[in-house]
């Protein structure tokens, strides 16, 4: 990469993505119009303000209305068996494409930390199983949290050792033995039959089991986890991340360690991955090896590829054509040849378009709309 | 490494190895020999299979994930061949055949058009995996198949001393092993295609250059890979059985035995195939639970030293 195009990249990745340069003057929308209410009356203009609503645009508040909508409209079963396991899905597999996107670092292993989370919380918190210790879930969660980010972090250290296509096969290999480690173990994680009835907490006198609630808790942390993506790719950490992404060796001779840089995305990937664990051991009600088996080790990549991995909307799209698929598809072919429909769709995904939707949609944009990029900064 | 570090990385990993031998020795020695001898043909089946797919990955850089279904193949279509004729070579014969035309139908129809493009053709080939692997539930159903023994190596050998008895079956897998092993050191370093092979693994541009039709060269490789893979098949359908799910158990072995050994290179296979196989089946037969966590520390350690794996050479 030259120079002047590395310059560039850093430039666009510091405005960020969906930040593409839009005109600041005319309001595009009522959020927006009341933010440039709220300047004027501050008298001093505060800078976050205005970086927000050039951030906000007709889609961001359309998408938002009506992910807040949906629930009210759509039937219960929709809501939690689609919408929510859809939500949760994209939580993992935006994990996955925060490293490969903007890391350049592909790991399989990133259903085994949700694993690894959502069996904290049946081994430690109250399960159906005798072996659980039925602690509090305010102790349970951070400690899953916490194992999550110290299991990932642990992979990355072992797996940035190599680079590129080494990865893969590592956190392969570290997914596939965590899948046998507790197949085979009964004593901690109870082997084949796993932990059933392991249910959300009754909390502010709310059955978070509920449809309704259910869906809220997933729709907050995977916003959370959405909007803590695009705010740490801007900053200093993400930038230098995506530059290592780019050019390692040039980061490394410019005085930036590497290797710090992408154990720490991974640290950031546990926790994503983590947060997503806990919420589908509780979407379930139950784990088992078939959960980590290299199925779904291979699935979240699915989820994140189908998306696009330029962007992290990318893998909420995926994971909502992917789950749709899953639970539609049966009504048009048999139940056992789902793995063929989507191996298929997976594999015309990547030698069609391998940035995902995402890429097919900035392919018509630039064909028929205007010449606004809808993907981050370009790799290479 | 210099000479103290050779001589103090011996006594570290060596010492425990031998007081654990001695005392397994003194304590059982039938059973620490039949583990020996068991771990030993199993490393010989790993070392089939991961050959191939570290002989792909040394010359074109390419992780074929799909491995492991070309395993399932070749199995299932020696195990037909098989039954149809009664014939157990002509079912290795046709094994072989079949991995390693799939092998070249991937190679030529797909991974030829994004050559270079590594993440993609890995995407490409774990979708492979998906899809073959589904296309084989389909047609063989979830049932598990079982191959018999030719008849010649049916039953036990006897009165061998200490051991006693030892199934000749598994006793022929080290010899197919070997044979494979001193195959490829043949082909790779006493041929014209080997020195093919090789030269392209250090060098592809300047192969080409010199007027090799390298994707001819890939082409041979990709189908020799994927052959041994179904020749693999066709030897562990006698031994383990075949069911879905043993293309991931093969996957996963493969991986492990070229992480370990070092990619790309044939002896790092052989010593990879060694450890792993020692390793699953000592922990099997003297810390059942634990025999998974054995195989994933020494991946560890091997990866905390030697991050290219033990023959693995700088990129």
């Amino acid at each position: 990469m030259s120079a002047a195009r590395w310059r560039r990249a850093m430039n666009t990745g510091a405005v960020g993505v969906a930040a593409a340069p839009l005109p600041a003057v005319p309001a595009r929308s009522g959020a927006a119009r009341s933010m440039s209410v709220d300047r004027h009356a501050a008298g001093t203009a505060p800078s976050r303000w205005k970086l927000l609503s050039r951030a906000v645009s007709v889609r961001h508040v359309l998408v938002l209305v009506f992910v807040l909508l949906l629930p009210f409209v759509a039937t219960p079963f929709f809501t939690y068996q689609v919408a929510a396991q859809a939500l949760i899905f994209g939580l993992i597999a935006l994990s996955l494409s925060f490293l490969a996107g903007y890391g350049g670092m592909v790991s399989l292993a990133q259903m085994s930390v949700a694993g690894m989370a959502g069996y904290a919380v049946a081994v430690l918190g109250a399960s159906g199983t005798e072996s659980s210790l039925g602690w509090h879930w305010g102790a349970v969660v951070p400690i899953a949290l916490a194992i999550a980010i110290l299991a990932s972090t642990l992979i990355g250290w072992l797996s940035v050792r190599t680079d590129g296509i080494y990865t893969i096969m590592i956190t392969l290999a570290i997914g596939v033995a965590f899948y046998y480690l507790v197949l085979q173990n009964y004593s901690v994680f109870n082997g084949f039959q796993g932990f059933q009835k392991v249910y959300p907490p009754s909390v502010f006198g709310i059955n978070w089991r509920e449809p309704l609630p259910f869906y809220f808790l997933a729709l907050f942390w995977a916003m959370a986890g959405y909007f803590f993506i695009q705010w740490l790719v801007r900053t200093p950490f993400g930038i230098a991340l995506q530059g290592t992404r780019d050019n390692a060796r040039r980061m490394n001779s410019l005085g930036f360690n590497v290797t710090a840089h992408r154990v720490a995305a991974y640290a950031v990937s546990g926790l994503l991955a983590g947060l997503g664990g806990v919420l589908l051991v509780w979407y379930n009600g139950l784990i088992s090896p078939g959960s980590v088996g290299t199925g779904w080790l291979i699935n979240v990549l699915v989820i994140a590829v189908l998306g696009g991995m330029k962007h992290p909307i990318g893998a909420f799209l995926g994971a909502i054509v992917f789950i749709l698929l899953q639970t539609f598809a049966i009504d048009l072919i048999e139940r056992e040849r789902f793995n063929l429909l989507i191996g298929g769709v997976f594999l015309a995904i990547v030698l069609f378009s391998p940035d995902g939707l995402l890429g097919l949609w900035a392919k018509l944009r630039s064909r028929f709309g205007s010449k606004q990029a809808v993907t981050s900064t370009t790799r290479r | 490494m210099t000479k103290g570090e050779r001589l103090v990385t011996a006594i570290v990993v060596g010492a425990p190895i031998a007081a654990f031998s001695i005392w397994a020795l003194l304590d059982n020695p039938r059973l620490y020999l039949v583990t020996m001898l068991n771990s030993l043909t199993l490393a010989s089946l790993y070392f089939i299979v991961a050959s191939g797919f570290t002989l792909v990955f040394g010359l074109m850089r390419n992780v074929n994930l799909a491995h492991g279904s070309l395993y399932l193949l070749g199995g299932y279509v020696g195990y037909v061949v098989a039954r149809d004729t009664g014939w157990w070579i002509l079912a290795l014969a046709a094994g072989f055949a079949a991995a390693a035309v799939a092998g070249l139908l991937i190679q030529v129809l797909i991974l030829r058009r994004m050559q270079g493009q590594d993440l993609r053709q890995t995407m490409v080939t774990i979708g492979l995996s998906i899809v073959i692997a589904d296309v084989l539930l389909w047609i063989f159903t979830g049932q598990v198949y079982q191959m018999e023994a030719p008849s010649w190596l049916q039953g036990p050998i006897r009165d061998i001393p200490v051991i006693k008895a030892y199934s000749a079956y598994r006793l022929s897998l080290l010899g197919f092993g070997i044979a494979i092993g001193l195959f490829l050191w043949w082909l790779l370093n006493r041929t014209k295609v080997g020195a093919m092979i090789r030269a392209g693994v250090d060098d592809r541009a300047m192969l080409a250059a010199s007027g090799v039709n390298v994707n001819l060269v890939f082409a041979v490789t990709f189908m020799l890979g994927a052959g041994l893979a179904g020749f693999g098949g066709v030897i562990g359908a006698v031994e383990l059985s075949m069911v879905p799910g043993e293309d991931t158990r093969l996957l996963l072995a493969s991986l492990i035995v070229v992480i370990v050994g070092g990619m790309g290179s044939v002896v790092g296979a052989a010593i990879g195939a060694a450890i792993l196989g020692l390793a699953e089946t000592y922990g099997l037969a003297y810390a059942p639970t634990y025999s998974v966590v054995f195989t994933f520390v020494i991946l560890i350690i091997v990866l905390a030293f030697r991050p290219r794996g033990i023959m693995g050479k700088a990129a």
